[in-house]
This record gives C-alpha cells, structure tokens and sequence, in this order.
C-alpha cells in the first residue's frame, strides 16, 4: 500500500512543529476508510460526511496526543469510530439498533449453491450490483458491520481491527466469520439470480 | 479424521485468510476435494469478499475531498495543533 512508503511520524512531527499544511497531505489516503466507518455506523450519507469531517478535525486538533503506538490510520477509525458512536447516541439509535443483534452465540448456516463459481469483473460495472453489495454489507448488525468493514473492505489486519474497536483478536476473528457468514447467505442466492443470460456470465 | 459440513463451515473463514492449525486445514482439505456443496459455498464467499473489497461498492461522495480539504482549511487557518 502505497502509504507504507510514506514517513507518517515524520509528516506528524513536521505538523506539530508548525508545517500545518502536511495535515491535507497525512490524511488523504485514509478519506475513504473514515468515511465508509461513519457510513456503516450511521447509514446515512450526509450524517456520514459530516461525522468523518469532524473526525478529521479532531485528529488535527489532537494530534499531539497521538503517541505512536498504533498506526496513524488504526487511531484515526478509532477517532471516526467514536465520532460515529456519539452521534448515533444522540440519534437515539442505540435501541433500535440492539434489537436486530443477534447474540455472538447465534450460528448461521451458508446459503447452498452448486452453480456459483466465477465472477467476472465486469459483475461491478453494474450499478444493481454494487447496489446489492452496499445493501447486504449496511444491512449487517453493528457489531458484524464494523468488523467487516475493517477488516475485509478498509483490510486492516486483524489486530489493527481489534485495537481500533477495542475488543479482541478472538472476538474479531468470530464476527468476522459470522458477518462473513451473514453476507454469503443474503447474497449469493440474490447474485446468482441476478445473473442476465450472457455470454460471459458463468454462474447459470 | 473426516468431518461434516457443517464444522466445515466453521473454518471457512479461517480457510480464507490462511490462519487455520495445518491439522484442521488438511481435514477441510480433504473435505473440499469431495464435496461439491462446500467446495461451492467457499467460492461464492471468496467472491464476495472481492467484490464487497471493490472501492466502487463504497465511493466517497462526488466533492467529498475537496468539501473536507475546504473545512481542515479553515481549522487550520483558525488553529494550530
């Protein structure tokens, strides 16, 4: 990835030391991850923009507190994570959005295809697709989404997922399985129905 | 040792990121080298963690960028760290 190349605790030391304007230069690759934790938690678009702005000034704000110990992108989500958290507080979504967990015991069974081999990329230039994959990803509970989200669409790695969320590495590699789980089931039948009569298709 | 399915299952996603003890990976192994169903219900996985991984399934809004880089502007023109 091509922020490994960047010396990050450099660019910091540079803002803390006055170069503010290295801030713009720190926080563009991670534009997409802040944004798409804030979307996955608060499912709205423009709630989603304005929390991962927020996120961002606060990391300026508090950049000095960073102390180094983890990524300066793993501290970032945390950041975005609880901007995100405390707004839905406010939203008052914390109930409603308890009730459709299902509890880290519950077990999913996989949907049964045998015909859904290959996917060609072209699959993605459909716009229902990629609807259909925003839908099922959105629709996972919380504890499930945020996970995933980390892990399997920003690839974070496991640890740097767990410290992020502050839970453990045994309780991301659980929900991950489960979300993982969960979006099988909901999308490969719905993919493989979705499936035009083409030539280059290769699931029917 | 051979196992059903569904304890298959269970190891799918350890399967995918390569983390399972190599005992377990040679049962589940065998066990895909036979079984059509889960050897079916690993692929269907497998794509969709590339698909959903595709950055044109979460774009960032159309301005996106330039609205941020507009406000971290503005703090920083306002404040220093």
């Amino acid at each position: 990835m091509a922020t490994e190349l960047r010396d990050e605790s450099r660019m910091i030391a540079s803002i803390l030391a006055g170069d503010v304007q290295v801030f713009h230069e720190l926080i563009r690759p991670y534009e997409r991850r802040v944004y798409a934790m804030a979307l996955s938690f608060l499912r709205n678009e423009a709630d989603a923009e304005d929390a991962a702005q927020e996120a961002f000034l606060k990391a300026f704000r508090n950049l000095a507190s960073f102390r180094g110990d983890a990524k300066f992108g793993t501290w970032l989500v945390s950041i975005a994570l609880n901007e995100a958290r405390s707004r839905i507080r406010r939203r008052d979504a914390v109930k409603m959005e308890s009730l459709d967990e299902p509890d880290d015991e519950g077990q999913t069974s996989p949907a049964l295809l045998l015909d859904w081999k290959e996917i060609p990329s072209e699959a993605l230039e459909r716009k229902e697709v990629r609807f259909l994959l925003h839908k099922a990803v959105t629709a996972l509970p919380l504890i499930y989404r945020e996970v995933f989200q980390l892990r399997d669409i920003e690839q974070l790695s496991v640890n740097e997922a767990a410290q992020a969320l502050g839970i453990t590495v045994s309780s991301v590699k659980v929900r991950l399985h489960r979300a993982r789980m969960m979006l099988q089931k909901a999308l490969a039948p719905q993919l493989k129905e979705m499936a035009p009569k083409r030539r280059w298709w290769a699931w029917s | 040792m051979v196992i059903e399915c569904k304890h298959v299952w269970e190891h799918i996603s350890g399967y995918l990121d390569q983390t399972l003890p190599p005992e377990v990976l040679e049962q589940v192994q065998k066990h895909l080298e036979h079984c059509e169903i889960c050897s079916a219900i690993l692929d269907s996985t497998r794509n969709i963690l590339i698909l959903t991984a595709d950055e044109r399934v979460f774009e960032l809004p159309l301005g996106f960028s330039e609205r941020l880089h507009a406000r971290v502007e503005e703090e920083i023109r306002g404040l220093a760290p």
